[in-house]
């Protein structure tokens, strides 16, 4: 077999299952592009000899006729699900040499499936950020370029964008990510990817490093939407570890993919059509709505109408799920430690010396806007805002529509340093259309449209009911079908 | 609303994050920025809605009240900068 990262992740299941491939073979090929690819920056922990083990065993498996689901399949892991015996970071400096004595529940639902793990990938810090700039190990590179301006180094999204950009580069079959406000899906937009956001509950939350707990959940990017379909099936499921995950079947998510979508309502809503939308991004909804009438969905016009008030929203819960979470890094059960007269001087200098910029400054409003005073004003006052927009949903759904198509984000993939240098707010802009569905809970997905007049990747997104991933699958493979096929440029990253 | 020097100073304490004297004027610009973005939700009618709990309904669940877990000390203090025997080691709490 020529090159076994060109496969998808289900052309390499079946592969391995003919035996026309090993999952040895299949690992070293991946192991040998990782490290080949390192000014993309996508791995904060590479574990070859892991996944090596993991293949024989695989090999060994295959042999016997006992495959498992995934069996043999390579995967890289965001490095905020902890790992058992391998050090996680969540892209800061204040967990120091943190190295778990147990695993996520998701990704040791992926290992027990037969995933073998490549690594641990790089992310913004904590999962706080839109281009995986904030992690305290380096920004991650995309490798996608401008057309006009191959030099500049573009962005993979964040947080995810050490998933995104290795999914991408294909240096794994696929990655687990995880979204708070669309940190599975902006990337995956950028990258040219597909990025599910599940339902809220359809994943386990256990062992993943906790951002903000009401809208954190687990996902895969993949490079089609039937791998992330594939992925999904094994991620998802109950844990009675995690007191908000759903115990409900787990639907075979692939047996979705390819199913007619015939006679299913889309709804366009009205105030996604933002000021200042660009006419690129404005053509590329038109035209994803077109592709799914053309495979004989019906689009109509809905209103959501408290969009505007989502992304405000999230700043103000967010950082106050995140300032409780992350009082936990306290120099005093893991992580680094800085000295101090007393107790709270110590708190105090190591949480300074720990955290970054952006985190510090999250901590800080969401310590704000719940302290005396100000708590009704802002925390409670959102929370109601939260309650009109999942509304808006719930009205959309329940007048007959089956799912929402929107754009992904406000843009192509921008270069680093671009963006939020001067106002954090810039920053927060790119979530603008995906940030809706974490505070109603919703499943999101974001599958590629095409490729803009610079030559980046562009996203379409589609909302679904809640638990109704399989709708979505549907949808977006009816969209990839229509899409045209975007390329890679040369592999101007690669050494050797 | 926006903060001032000294409330940037008081919510720095408050998150026991140690910021320098040079630092404050820059953090409260951010700050402001950041609450000048969610001042908009003033503008919206809340009046009768309930703040949301919980994303979607879900029944809290239960189950027996019996240990499940533990034993496990030397997991727990495995990752602690500083430990002895099984404590955790802090600076002097009380004189």
């Amino acid at each position: 077999m020529s090159d076994p990262t060109h496969l998808s992740l289900a052309e390499a299941r079946d592969a391995l299952a003919s035996k026309q491939l090993s999952a040895v073979e299949l690992a070293r090929a991946h192991i040998d592009a990782i490290s080949k690819s390192r000014a993309l920056n996508c791995f904060i922990t590479e574990t070859p000899e892991v996944a090596l083990a993991q293949a024989q065993e695989s090999d060994a498996r295959i042999a016997r006729g006992d495959a498992r689901p995934l069996e043999g399949l390579p995967l890289g892991i965001k490095d905020l699900y902890c790992s058992k015996g391998v050090r996680t970071t969540a892209g800061s400096r204040i967990l120091d040499d943190f190295t778990p004595t147990y695993e996520s529940t998701v990704s040791a639902n992926l290992l027990r499936d037969g995933a073998a793990m490549l690594g641990k990938l790089n992310l913004d810090e904590f999962a706080m950020g839109s281009s995986n700039e904030t992690s305290a190990f380096g920004p991650v590179v995309s490798p996608w370029r401008r057309a006009a301006d191959p030099d500049a180094k573009i962005v993979p999204g964040g947080s995810s964008g050490g998933s995104s950009s290795a999914v991408a580069a294909r240096l794994c079959l696929g990655a687990t990510a995880t979204d708070t406000g669309g940190s599975i899906r902006q990337p995956a937009a950028f990258t040219g990817t597909v990025g599910v956001k599940p339902t809220y509950g359809r994943c386990s939350r256990w062992g993943i490093v906790a951002f903000a707990s009401s809208l954190d959940q687990a996902g895969p990017i993949t490079r089609t939407v039937r791998d992330a379909a594939i992925m999904l099936r094994s991620m998802a499921g109950h844990d009675p570890k995690d007191t908000t995950s759903v115990d409900a079947p787990v639907p075979d998510y692939e047996a979705a993919v390819g199913a007619s979508v015939k006679g299913r309502r889309i709804g366009v809503p009205k105030e996604y059509r933002i000021d200042g939308m660009s006419a690129e991004i404005a053509a590329l909804w038109d035209k994803g709505a077109a592709w799914l009438k053309d495979a004989g969905a019906e689009i109509v016009e809905i209103s959501l109408p408290h969009t505007r008030y989502a992304l405000p929203t999230y700043y103000i819960i967010a950082p106050a799920e995140a300032s409780s979470n992350l009082a936990r890094y306290d120099g005093v059960r893991y992580g680094c430690r800085e000295q101090g007269r007393d107790v709270s001087e110590m708190y105090e200098k190591t949480r300074a010396a720990g955290f970054g910029p952006e985190v510090r400054r999250r901590i800080m409003i969401g310590t704000y806007v719940l302290s005396a005073g100000y708590y009704d004003a802002y925390y409670v006052r959102a929370q109601k805002v939260r309650s009109l927009i999942k509304r808006d949903f719930d009205e959309a759904f329940a007048s007959g529509v089956d799912a929402v198509l929107t754009p992904a984000t406000p843009s192509t993939a921008f270069a680093q340093g671009e963006k939020g240098s001067a106002d954090p707010v810039e920053m927060y802009l790119n979530d603008v259309f995906t940030v809706t569905v974490n505070m109603a809970g919703l499943p999101g997905v974001a599958v590629p449209g095409g490729l803009a007049a610079n030559g980046l990747p562009l996203g379409l997104q589609l909302i679904g009911k809640a638990f109704d991933e399989e709708t979505l699958f549907s949808l977006a493979a009816a969209i990839e079908r229509a899409a045209p096929k975007i390329e890679l440029p040369q592999p101007w990253w690669r050494e050797g | 609303m926006s903060v001032d020097s000294a409330t940037v100073r008081r919510i720095a304490h408050l998150s026991r994050i140690a910021i320098e004297d040079s630092e404050v004027e820059r953090l409260r610009g951010e700050l402001n920025a950041i609450l000048a973005f969610v001042e908009t939700l003033s503008e919206v009618d809340v009046d009768g809605v309930e703040p949301l709990t919980s994303a979607l309904p879900m029944q809290m669940k239960k189950r027996a009240d019996v240990v499940t877990d533990g034993g496990i000390a030397d997991e727990i203090l495995a990752n602690a900068p500083l430990r002895e025997d099984h404590y955790f080691v802090v600076p002097k709490v009380i004189e």
